[in-house]
């Protein structure tokens, strides 16, 4: 906070920051100073005039928007005369204002029309004719609708787009009275590079930009407000839930902690699919091979009785369950107690096992914890940001308008280490296009070139970590000649990339699956780590290494215990104490093995060994390597039970199929990516008939006899607390918008836990410096299998499209599977643009459409894995990384023909 | 979108003029004068690629080259007419010459004829209220334009053409 001054407004005097905004000021002091322009979250353009002022000394009539406050100042807020301008002003914008007010979205919460009446202007005294001729209105884009007509040239969304989501797809374009709002080179708005986040929508102060969805669904006044969490991906951004009744109207940004009012398409348009018509709403038995509907008894009793079977015959290690990165903390909780305690197994796994179990094996080996060691605002203010294996733009999009703003705002330098040519390459001072699977090759040139140079800061490799002698023993060997060779990074970029880095104040690193999803995963992992080590980069405000979790929830369902190594809280359970503990707290006999992970249950499933697979809104189907694979195993289960909100690739083989709650019906917390733990909302009724998924564990565990009695997410969570010293602290009560933020032990009210990790000293002690040397891919491409094949997420789609693909605006954006090729590739080939092409692997064949794009490598294939009819898995390794099981999705050989 | 940019000379002096005047401040406005002295007028390729050269955003190219009347983002023709709209030739019936002239050249406003020889456009007055209605080809003012004077000022130039 900066110093205090003091100022007078009308006679009042009034304390405020020295170089606060003006107006602001003077609004928070209760004087209603009139502006249309003035949009906090972005620069004063002083467009409107309306919030015209006089201020002692200066000269004229004073915009106040674009005034800082000073000491002394003494301004003038009200007379006649200001008051006779400003009523000017909405006579002006009036007459050219196509009033439409009775038909228009934001009647009653529009800016102009508050003025309007406020000032008394109506069409009928206006001291100048009104606008007749009318521009045509805009509605190519999926999302967006632009009436010019009601444009009051603000330049609010201009500066939305460009400053806050740090696109620019707009402009003022013309002049004087033919000003209007273009995207791009003017073009019509579907055909640029807008990418429908809605917020512009959310800067217009009246109705000429508009949600397209909900056109005609409601009156303002018709429609009530809650605040919850976005259903969709780790950031966790906090969302505004408009609703008529028990129907979604529209999405707005909240000011959540995490995303500051800013949103992503999917948060904002996206939630089409809570009201689907195939939504489940009773539980189906199948039988001869069908389904039939079936009442809630018969359904958990036949479970309960079943798996009592499988128990008394096969024993516990004959169950297998998947806990879900979609459901909340508190389901994780009851799902994997219920499974260790009630059905006596750690076979307890989920997908966080396919994105990031070898960072959080890695990040533990090294720093002694696998989260996120900085938090999201945080990355705005890192002056160098090393992104690799990370399409931020598309996967984390709104943690990505931070990087965004580090570069445009403050200047950060940006690298970008990533086989494609991601969006963010356009905001990189360096990009280094490294052959796909040779990560630990460029870090360790990276630093080879950081000690050679005497970059590395001895200081903090002494007093905070072990083990450099025999990591920089490793690291001498790869030169930047060597790893040219390796990775075809040309060496000179590999020796500034690593001088920008090591020089920069606060080094942050942001990594995601195209580091983890390897056979070499965790070497990547404590390669990166190695890198924040040697550089001191760690353990700092804005500066540490930063996997970002891909799924609302996946941080939560690890914390919890959803994984077979831990129990909640990350204790292991081949630690005789720990066991010791949760059997008494847990009044229940516990296993004291490692349980199965994903892979290796559908291995057991196909063996024979896993008989039956308990499955919470989870659908390996889809998300699975090696899909055939996966089919031939759920088909040889002998029971097969999945809970989930919509009938998947995956139900189609279950016994029982269980209908539940979804995000927007659910009360409960969700951990985002930045450790932190936030509130749910039931801001919805769930459709009758069905249940919230810890309640149906919770009933199947009581019927088999394991007795458990919450009766309330706010109860369960009293229960992580008691038994997880890292949620200790939390409690519902205490968690209001901000959340807290993991490890937050007690249960003091200002305890709001850790904003960044490992200050002073590592959660391990001292950090763990790992020798890693070179491994190459499991399978690379070869004469039979030429090409290199990787999969990925887009923007408009989510995991396995069981949600996102059963929304309208989203398909309007991207409707189904498509093979990014470059256009080397497609001439070779003799491939257009949109021709069925069959892409192999050994594993399998998909036909899908080309898209031809230089955002590929020459000679490799990239598949988004959203699409079932295409399944980019059907293609996939599924080798495993040898310490954290996860396989190698980034990297596989295939072919390629026109089909 | 992808745009694609043929390598051709043309371009090859842009791009170079551009690394020359990438560092200096504010070189946006001089990069579209230099691309419309090569090309004539500023299409949308052009504009794509000063945007990707300066590396700043294509809206912000967009609203420039739409903001100054000097640029064009259409073909210009070898003779440029310019119908003055100011008030003077208004009164005089400035528009009626102005569709005269749609008519005989069968293009709009803001148009090149096929044949490449001319465009048309308007302009604010440009100082010959004496001679309203007033039309100027290149640098030469002709007042009190009517259809016949059209016709005979047009097949003039077409002439010189062959
Ligand atoms: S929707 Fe987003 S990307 Fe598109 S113009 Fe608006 S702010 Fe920009
Ligand atoms: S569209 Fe809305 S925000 Fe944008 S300039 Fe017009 S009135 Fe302002
Ligand atoms: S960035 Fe993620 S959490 Fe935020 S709105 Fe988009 S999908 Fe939702
Ligand atoms: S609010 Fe200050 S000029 Fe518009």
């Amino acid at each position: 906070m900066g110093k205090l001054v003091t100022i007078k407004i009308d006679g009042k005097e009034i304390k405020a920051e020295e170089g606060s905004n003006l107006l602001q000021t003077a609004r928070d002091a209760g004087f209603d100073i009139p502006g249309l322009c003035y949009y906090d979250k972005v620069s004063p353009s002083g467009a409107c005039r309306l919030c015209l002022v006089k201020i002692d000394g200066m000269r004229g009539l004073t915009a106040s928007c674009t005034v800082k406050v000073n000491e002394g100042m003494n301004i003038t807020a009200f007379d006649e005369e200001l008051e006779g301008h400003r009523k000017a002003i909405v006579e002006l914008l009036i007459s050219e204002h196509k009033l439409g007010c009775m038909t228009c979205e934001v009647d009653s919460g529009c800016g102009l029309e508050d003025l309007a009446y406020r000032y008394d202007v109506t069409v009928d005294n206006l001291p100048f004719p009104a606008r007749s001729e009318h521009l045509p209105v805009e509605a190519t884009s999926p999302v967006i609708l632009y009436d010019p007509n009601k444009c009051i040239l603000c330049e609010r969304c201009v500066k939305a787009c460009y400053e806050i989501q740090g696109k620019g797809i707009l402009s003022f374009a013309e002049r004087g009275i033919d000003t209007y709002v273009a995207t791009d080179l003017g073009g019509l708005w579907v055909d640029s590079n807008c990418d429908g986040c809605g917020e512009c929508i959310q800067a217009c102060p009246v109705g000429a930009l508009v949600e397209k969805p909900s056109i005609g669904k409601a009156r303002k006044w018709e429609i009530t407000k809650e605040e919850t969490i976005c259903p969709y991906c780790g950031v966790g951004c906090r969302i505004e839930v408009e609703k008529k009744g028990n129907e979604i109207i529209r999405i707005n940004g909240a000011d959540g902690p995490a995303n500051d009012g800013r949103l992503c398409v999917k948060g904002r348009f996206g939630y089409e699919y809570q009201m689907n018509d195939s939504r489940l709403t009773t539980p189906l038995i199948k039988e001869n091979g069908a389904f039939r509907e079936a009442s809630w008894d018969e359904a958990l009793d036949l479970i309960a009785d079943k798996f009592t079977g499988i128990k008394n015959k096969y024993g516990s290690g004959a169950f297998a369950g998947l806990a879900s990165a979609r459901c909340t903390n508190e389901d994780n909780y009851v799902f994997q107690k219920f499974m260790r305690a009630a059905l006596g197994t750690n076979n307890v796994d989920h997908c966080a096992r396919l994105c990031h179990a070898s960072t959080v094996a890695g990040l533990a080996r090294a720093f002694g914890s696998g989260a996120m060691t900085n938090s999201i605002k945080e990355f705005e203010h890192a002056d160098c940001i090393l992104v690799t294996g990370s399409n931020t733009t598309e996967t984390h999009p709104v943690i990505a308008t931070y990087i965004k703003n580090a570069v445009q705002k403050h200047g950060a330098k940006l690298i970008v280490v990533d086989p494609r040519r991601i969006d963010l390459v356009k905001y990189a001072t360096l990009w280094l296009r490294q052959q796909n699977g040779t990560d630990v090759a460029w870090l360790n040139g990276m630093m080879n070139v950081i000690i050679n140079e005497g970059l590395a800061d001895e200081e903090f490799i002494r007093s905070r970590t072990e083990g450099y002698e025999d990591f920089a023993a490793v690291v001498k060997e790869y030169t930047p000649e060597r790893v040219e060779e390796i990775s075809g990074i040309p060496k000179e970029q590999i020796i500034e990339a690593a001088r920008v880095y090591a020089q920069a104040e606060n080094g942050s690193i942001v990594f995601s699956m195209g580091i983890t999803q390897h056979i070499t995963g965790t070497d990547n992992v404590l390669s990166v780590a190695n890198l924040a080590m040697l550089t001191g980069n760690v353990g700092k405000l804005y500066s540490g290494v930063n996997p970002l979790r891909g799924q609302n929830n996946v941080q939560g369902a690890c914390d919890l215990g959803g994984l077979p190594n831990v129990y909640p809280g990350y204790q292991k359970v081949v630690d005789p104490d720990v066991k010791a503990k949760f059997e008494a707290k847990w009044n229940a006999k516990l296993d004291d093995k490692v349980g199965l992970s994903v892979t290796e249950m559908m291995d057991g499933a196909g063996e024979g060994t896993v008989k039956a697979l308990y499955i919470m809104g989870e659908n390996p189907m889809v998300s699975d390597p090696n899909l055939n694979h996966v089919e031939a195993s759920l088909k040889k289960l002998d029971f097969l039970v999945v809970q989930d909100i919509f009938m998947t690739e995956t139900t189609q083989f279950a016994d029982v199929v269980l209908p539940s709650f979804s995000s927007y019906e659910k009360s409960g917390t969700f951990t985002n990516t930045e450790r932190r733990i936030q509130l749910l909302n039931p801001v919805l009724d769930p459709p009758a008939g069905t249940r919230d998924d810890w309640q149906i564990l919770q009933d199947i565990s009581n019927r088999m006899g394991y007795k458990m009695n919450f009766t309330s997410a706010e109860e369960i969570m009293e229960e992580v607390a008691d038994v997880s010293p890292i949620y200790g602290g939390v409690h519902f009560k205490k968690l209001g918008v901000e959340g807290v933020q993991w490890p937050c032990k007690t249960d003091d009210e200002n305890d709001r836990g850790v904003l960044y990790l490992h200050k002073d000293t590592f959660s391990r002690g001292l950090g763990h410096f790992s020798p890693v040397d070179f491994i190459p891919p499991a399978e690379l491409p070869d004469k039979e299998y030429p090409y290199m094949l990787s999969t990925g997420r887009i923007l408009f789609h989510y995991h396995t499209g069981t949600m996102t693909r059963k929304v309208s605006a989203l398909n309007s954006f991207e409707s189904g599977p498509y093979a990014e090729i470059s256009p080397e590739l497609a001439e070779t080939l003799n491939i257009s643009e949109n021709d069925d092409i069959r892409i192999t692997s050994r594993r399998g064949s998909i036909v899908t459409a080309a898209r031809i794009t230089d955002k590929v490598a020459p000679l490799s294939v990239f598949v988004p894995f959203h699409f079932a009819e295409a399944a980019a898995n059907r293609l996939t390794n599924d080798a495993l990384d040898p310490i954290a099981k996860i396989p190698e999705l980034k990297v596989a050989a295939c072919s390629v023909e026109k089909a | 979108m992808q745009i694609h940019i043929p390598d051709n000379p043309q371009y090859r002096e842009l791009g170079a003029y551009i690394q020359d005047v990438k560092h200096q401040k504010g070189p946006l406005i001089k990069v579209l004068h230099k691309a419309q002295s090569i090309f004539g007028y500023l299409p949308r390729e052009v504009q794509y690629f000063v945007a990707r050269e300066l590396n700043i955003t294509e809206s912000s190219v967009y609203g420039v080259v739409t903001f100054y009347n000097f640029f064009s983002t259409k073909p210009k023709g070898e003779n440029e007419i310019n119908v003055c709209l100011g008030t003077a030739c208004y009164v005089r019936g400035a528009d009626k010459v102005l569709s005269m002239l749609e008519d005989e050249l069968e293009i709009s406003n803001g148009e090149t004829t096929k044949d490449n020889i001319f465009s048309l456009n308007t302009a604010r007055c440009f100082g010959a209220c004496g001679l309203a209605p007033a039309v100027m080809i290149n640098e030469e003012v002709y007042g009190h334009v009517d259809r016949k004077k059209i016709k005979k000022m047009l097949s003039e130039y077409r002439t010189k053409e062959e």
